[in-house]
């Protein structure tokens, strides 16, 4: 069965970033809870069968793609597109590229770092008609001839449910797992690995932006207090 | 917990590499990849025992660095392949089918490899890893300088097909801790005076003598040890061994109490009428200086990786006080007299940084220059032990208390301009060298 992981490349988590968002020379990386969707998969995969790795953005994105395979992804695909792309978009991209491919599973991050949308993946389950189970922090997976079901523990607000689905399309929270390290083997056995590269034409996707960003301003710095002299 | 463990090794990942400075003329994407995955290892596994280990001046019991280092492929990056230097010849003349075809040779030569463990690559990949070790912990880096480039490096130039067999995978893994002695409490700099004797004997060699500052002596399952078959012949009556820590006859004397590199265990060896068979001779008897002298070379260039990875740490320290610390209003990084310690901090990194993978590519290139191999960390360690200095002056006050790590750095960074050849040794060899070029 083949696996499909969806990974975005955002700001590093771990950088400062001032209003405005420059992206132009700061640290890259890869979505956390890609990370984790990503390492899922591999996990699956160590008991089960292929995974694949793909990514939706401007060339960039190669470096992504590449820590992706470096830590186990037997193949990436990239689909090339130079300008902002919101969650519906993706969604419509990951529809054509199910339909290509046809896995068996596909995982992503709940949400990105960037946007925080938490819409993709329940976009695409709605696009193609597939089950989801989000917010996954537990995952099983029953692969027999006539039996194939995903057993997924959500953390919803109030609490965990547990849900049993056919295979569908998950999104991972944080305590899913820990993803793993990308060790120096794998990291030359990458460099062999193919990326596959598509446009919107070859998936036949036509994507129009319904959303436009207005402004992006920083929440208004906290006023000091008002020392009071009694209440 | 689960939870929180999950949620704070997130968030400690990678907090200090924003520091980390592009040198994008010195690598390329694979190491580049190689050099950010160590250094999140490092960050996650070694930095958090740092402090601890100088403390205590032991390495931590609950965790076993050695094995985890080894998991991540670590040890055994040098131990290369027969094919290896054709590839070498591949890369040089490039087109882009001999790329592919290289790149095909170099993936099954890492199988080649695998046998022992190894990786097959070469020094810039090696002195990459030492700076990421010692950025987060300097006795680590010292100790895995010493047991991957020291002991698993000179097994893997010098040994026989069957003394790499029997010792190198558990070296490689981790599982096992290499070490290397030649200096003794009356040979340091002037090493080829050694004292410690391998007399003939009926299957192998009697050795007795004392051997100094071996760093990893206490933990050591192999050592390769230097000693004198031949009294009369000098330099030439050196001869390389394997020693296994069970051999009877050898012992450890106690640790060594150090100024720095504290918890890179350090001690005296003691060799009473300890017998060494024939097979665990390196190299040929009588050629031992050689295996001595060009082994030199490799591991200066591959410790003066070492130094860098305490400059970068005394960066990453300062950088965020001087934003952060606020004196007369501002954060003191916004005085000149700070702002020019800083730079000159980053410079130090950055030139030494050039100098010192620069020469490890033209090592891995089957160049390898004493004068440049010295240089690189004769530079360097200078270089680190100022910086280390700066940056406790950085912090002021705070960098005099030992909550902080900036005394660490210094006591660290020390050490490199003493052991692998003292400066005063590196400056000859490349005096003497520039001169009989003339």
């Amino acid at each position: 069965m083949k696996i499909m992981v969806a990974v975005k490349r955002v700001v590093d988590y771990a950088v400062k970033i001032r209003s405005g968002v420059e992206t132009s020379n700061v640290k890259m990386s890869m979505n956390p809870f890609c990370e984790i969707a990503l390492e899922e998969a591999l996990r699956i995969k160590e008991s089960g069968r292929a995974s694949e790795v793909v990514s939706v953005g401007p060339a960039q994105c190669a470096d992504t793609l590449r820590t992706g395979l470096a830590k186990g992804a037997d193949r990436a695909i990239h689909v090339e597109f130079p300008g902002t792309l919101y969650p519906l978009s993706v969604a419509k991209i990951f529809k054509a590229l199910v339909d290509a491919e046809k896995p068996g599973l596909l995982l992503l991050g709940k949400q990105a770092i960037d946007d925080d949308c938490n819409r993709t993946g329940q976009m695409i389950a709605g696009l193609l008609k597939w089950p989801q189970g989000t917010f996954a922090s537990k995952i099983s997976v029953v692969l027999d001839e006539g039996n194939k079901v995903a057993t997924v523990d959500r953390e919803v607000d109030g609490g965990l449910e547990t849900l049993s689905l056919d295979l569908p399309v998950i999104t991972t929270d944080l305590r899913l797992n820990q993803p793993r390290y990308a060790t120096l083997p794998n990291i030359m056995k990458a460099k062999s690995k193919v990326i596959k590269k598509l446009t919107l034409q070859d998936l036949n996707v036509e994507i129009r932006s319904d959303l436009e960003v207005v402004q992006v301003i920083e929440p208004p710095k906290r006023q000091a207090g008002v020392v009071l002299s009694s209440v | 917990m689960q939870k929180l463990f999950a949620l704070t090794s997130s968030l400690s990942r990678r907090t200090r590499s924003s520091a980390a400075f592009s040198t994008s003329l010195l690598f390329d994407d694979t190491q580049k990849q190689f050099k950010e995955s160590v250094a999140q290892f490092a960050e996650e596994n070694i930095a958090p025992h740092a402090a601890e280990i100088d403390r205590s001046n032991y390495l931590p019991k609950d965790v076993n660095l050695w094995k985890l280092m080894g998991d991540f492929n670590l040890h055994g990056i040098t131990a290369p392949a027969f094919k290896f230097f054709f590839v070498e010849m591949f890369f040089c003349i490039c087109t882009s089918k001999l790329v592919m075809y290289a790149v095909k040779l170099y993936l099954t030569s890492l199988s080649a490899t695998e046998e022992y463990g190894g990786l097959g690559l070469g020094y810039i990949y090696h002195c990459i890893a030492m700076e990421e070790i010692s950025r987060a912990s300097g006795s680590v880096g010292l100790s895995y300088g010493a047991h991957s480039n020291l002991c698993i490096n000179q097994l893997v130039r010098n040994g026989t097909p069957a003394q790499k067999q029997k010792y190198l995978p558990k070296l490689i893994s981790g599982e096992h801790v290499g070490a290397l002695a030649m200096s003794e409490p009356n040979a340091g700099s002037d090493v080829v005076s050694m004292k410690c004797k391998a007399d003939r004997a009926k299957g192998g060699y009697i050795l007795n003598g004392n051997k100094m500052w071996c760093t990893n002596g206490p933990v050591a399952e192999t050592l390769v040890v230097y000693a004198k078959t031949d009294m009369a012949a000098h330099s030439k009556g050196i001869t390389a061994f394997i020693i296994e820590k069970d051999m009877p006859g050898f012992s450890t004397a106690q640790k060594l109490d150090k100024l720095g590199m504290r918890g890179s265990d350090t001690c005296e060896l003691v060799f009473e009428n300890c017998f060494v068979p024939d097979e665990n001779v390196l190299g040929l008897e009588g050629k031992g200086v050689y295996v001595m002298m060009s082994g030199l070379d490799l591991e200066r260039l591959v410790l003066a990786g070492g130094p860098l990875g305490i400059m970068q740490a005394c960066l990453d320290v300062v950088l965020p006080y001087v934003k952060q610390r606020e004196q007369f209003g501002r954060p003191i990084g916004e005085f000149q007299f700070i702002q020019g310690k800083v730079a000159d901090m980053y410079t130090s990194l950055q030139s030494s940084r050039s100098y010192v993978y620069s020469v490890a590519r033209d090592c891995d290139s089957g160049i390898v220059n004493p004068k440049d191999c010295a240089g690189v960390i004769l530079c360097a360690a200078e270089r680190a032990t100022q910086v280390a200095l700066q940056a406790i002056q950085c912090l002021g006050g705070n960098g005099y208390v030992n909550e902080y790590p900036t005394g660490r750095f210094l006591r660290d960074a020390k050490l490199y301009e003493i052991g692998a050849g003292t400066s005063e040794i590196r400056r000859m060899i490349i005096g003497r060298e520039l001169f009989k070029e003339q």
